[in-house]
């Protein structure tokens, strides 16, 4: 079965009358790490708000594990990341994690527990009892990836999850996020704006094209696994950077100047 | 926004009482430099007892009726709570029910707007015609209106000031309206209900003690009337300053009820003490 079934999938706005997405067709198998990348307005946004059914597409099909998009999240199939963290300033970190079991109706012993064991998976053990706005902004967003995956959803969507933090803090989240995503053995689909970290997380690439937005092109990335910071270091690294490249400018991006490629090349 | 690297133990409370005490310094100099030149400025120039009474007689007035002055002030406080409680509960249930009918908020906001702009004071007399003058529920109403519209407009404010992307965060969840407002909106409103409520804590006292003025026999407001009447200056002062102890101690409850409900407020804890 997989994991996300997208097919003559349109979405038009009806306020300005913006047709956002034009014609995706796209299978991500379960286990899969796909990153969606593109210019700004190309979608990628939209297409990850429309497969978790935060808004519904205009002509097309989404499913999830063989259901339509609503099921699947009514069903708590989803697991979702923003750009920014969107914790809860009056729950402490630990109660953000909860916050899934709760509405889940978990009981508080074992939800204890399995917060306790998010935080250690995300290295925040000692720090449950923080309010969230005394966390570095790379440790909000580990909180929200620990409340995200809390109840192991069949697929996690990241909506550019770390675009707003350093470049050091980045490279971390991205070698964390890997192993989480290893252990979890979870499907992920992760939308971002850089090249390198679309290239180094994924097993596949998806290039959009702006207005209306389209599939330019699937890059597969067959670096192997675990990758680490040597990964980034390899040639075959650079051909997939190189190769993901070539297929934006292909559709304009480079003169959008929107889409960063910030490794040292 | 503050980077803490290692799990921090709550400040000490001996080192807290310190800050805290040395924070409010300033403020103690300055209130009773204050005193003092209104204490000299009177006999610098010689301002008459009518216009300003001196801060030393005011005190002594204060204190040589104060018997009075605090039956006064209790039942003046009755009132001024009373209206508080009532005005500002229905603030927070309209504007809970509001909120959870966004058509009937949109129709009826204007209104609740333009309302807000009548002097309501000005009923006060009407409404010793509508509930029985002897009782304090013609000044508990005044009080209650005017409290009631700043707790309604503000909280529902609040409750509609909720980020979209935490909307969406529930919604992948599978949350429902409900458990939205229980859990996001009601959260997100506290805040401004609570700025409205200190605002109305001042309210309620303006309006017992201005209906009073009508009529209210052994109340705060006639205690100011008569006094000016008869020339006695000081005790229309000393119960002034009965009613701003009291609209301070009610102002002040309310902040300490804040401070412990939005401890993890953060733009409270920027602000500091307050």
């Amino acid at each position: 079965m997989t994991a996300v079934s997208i097919s003559g999938l349109t979405k038009t706005f009806t306020k300005g009358n913006v047709t956002a997405l034009q014609g995706i067709d796209l299978e991500i198998q379960p286990g899969e790490f796909v990153s969606l990348i593109g210019p700004s307005g190309c979608g990628k946004s939209t297409l990850l708000r429309v497969i978790g059914d935060l808004t519904p597409p205009t002509e097309g099909t989404v499913e999830v594990n063989g259901k339509p998009a609503p099921r699947a999240r009514r069903d708590h199939d989803y697991g979702m990341v923003f750009q920014d963290s969107v914790l809860f300033d009056w729950r402490t970190v630990a109660r953000n994690v909860g916050l899934p079991l709760e509405l889940l109706g978990w009981d508080r012993a074992k939800r204890k527990e399995r917060v306790d064991e998010m935080l250690r998976l995300v290295e925040l053990e000692s720090f449950g009892d923080h309010n969230p706005w005394q966390l570095s902004g790379g440790m909000q967003m580990r909180v929200a990836i620990a409340r995200a995956l809390s109840f192991e959803p069949a697929i996690l969507l990241m909506d550019e999850p770390f675009g707003a933090l350093d470049e050091m803090t980045r490279e971390r989240l991205n070698i964390e996020l890997l192993e989480i995503w290893r252990r979890m053995q979870s499907t992920v689909v992760f939308v971002t704006h850089s090249i390198s970290e679309a290239v180094f997380l994924s097993t596949r690439v998806v290039v959009m094209s702006p207005r209306p937005g389209r599939v330019a092109g699937v890059v597969d990335v067959d670096l192997p696994q675990p990758r680490t910071t040597d990964t980034r270091e390899e040639p075959r690294f650079f051909e997939l950077v190189t190769a993901v490249r070539e297929l934006l400018r292909g559709v304009g991006a480079e003169e959008h100047g929107s889409v960063t490629a910030e490794t040292a090349l | 926004m503050s980077v803490v690297l290692q799990p921090t133990p709550r400040g000490t409370v001996v080192k807290e009482i310190r800050t805290r005490a040395a924070n409010w310094i300033p403020a103690i100099v300055v209130f009773f430099a204050a005193i003092a030149l209104w204490q000299l400025a009177i006999d610098a120039f010689n301002i008459q007892k009518f216009l300003l009474p001196k801060p030393a007689a005011i005190a002594s007035a204060f204190w040589t009726q104060r018997s009075t002055l605090w039956s006064a002030g209790w039942l003046t406080l009755k009132e001024a709570l009373g209206g508080f409680a009532i005005g500002s509960a229905a603030g927070i249930a309209f504007a809970l029910v509001l909120a959870r009918f966004g058509r009937i908020a949109a129709a009826l906001m204007p209104i609740a707007i333009a309302a807000n702009a009548i002097p309501i004071i000005a009923f006060s007399p009407i409404f010793n015609a509508w509930f029985d003058p002897l009782s304090p529920a013609p000044r508990m109403a005044t009080a209650a209106v005017l409290c009631f519209f700043p707790v309604f407009v503000n909280t529902l404010r609040g409750l509609h000031s909720v980020r979209p992307s935490q909307i969406e965060l529930m919604r992948s969840y599978a949350a429902g309206e409900l458990e939205i407002f229980r859990r996001v909106r009601v959260p997100t409103a506290l805040p401004f209900l609570f700025a409205a409520l200190k605002v109305a804590t001042v309210l309620a006292m303006i309006g017992a003690i201005v209906s009073d003025y009508f009529g209210t026999f052994g109340s705060l407001g006639i205690t100011i009337k008569n006094s000016v009447s008869l020339f006695d200056f000081e005790t229309a002062w000393a119960a002034i300053l009965t009613a701003s102890i009291l609209g301070v101690a009610m102002y002040v409850a309310v902040s300490l009820v804040e401070r412990t409900v939005l401890q993890w407020d953060p733009t409270r804890q920027e602000r500091g003490t307050a």
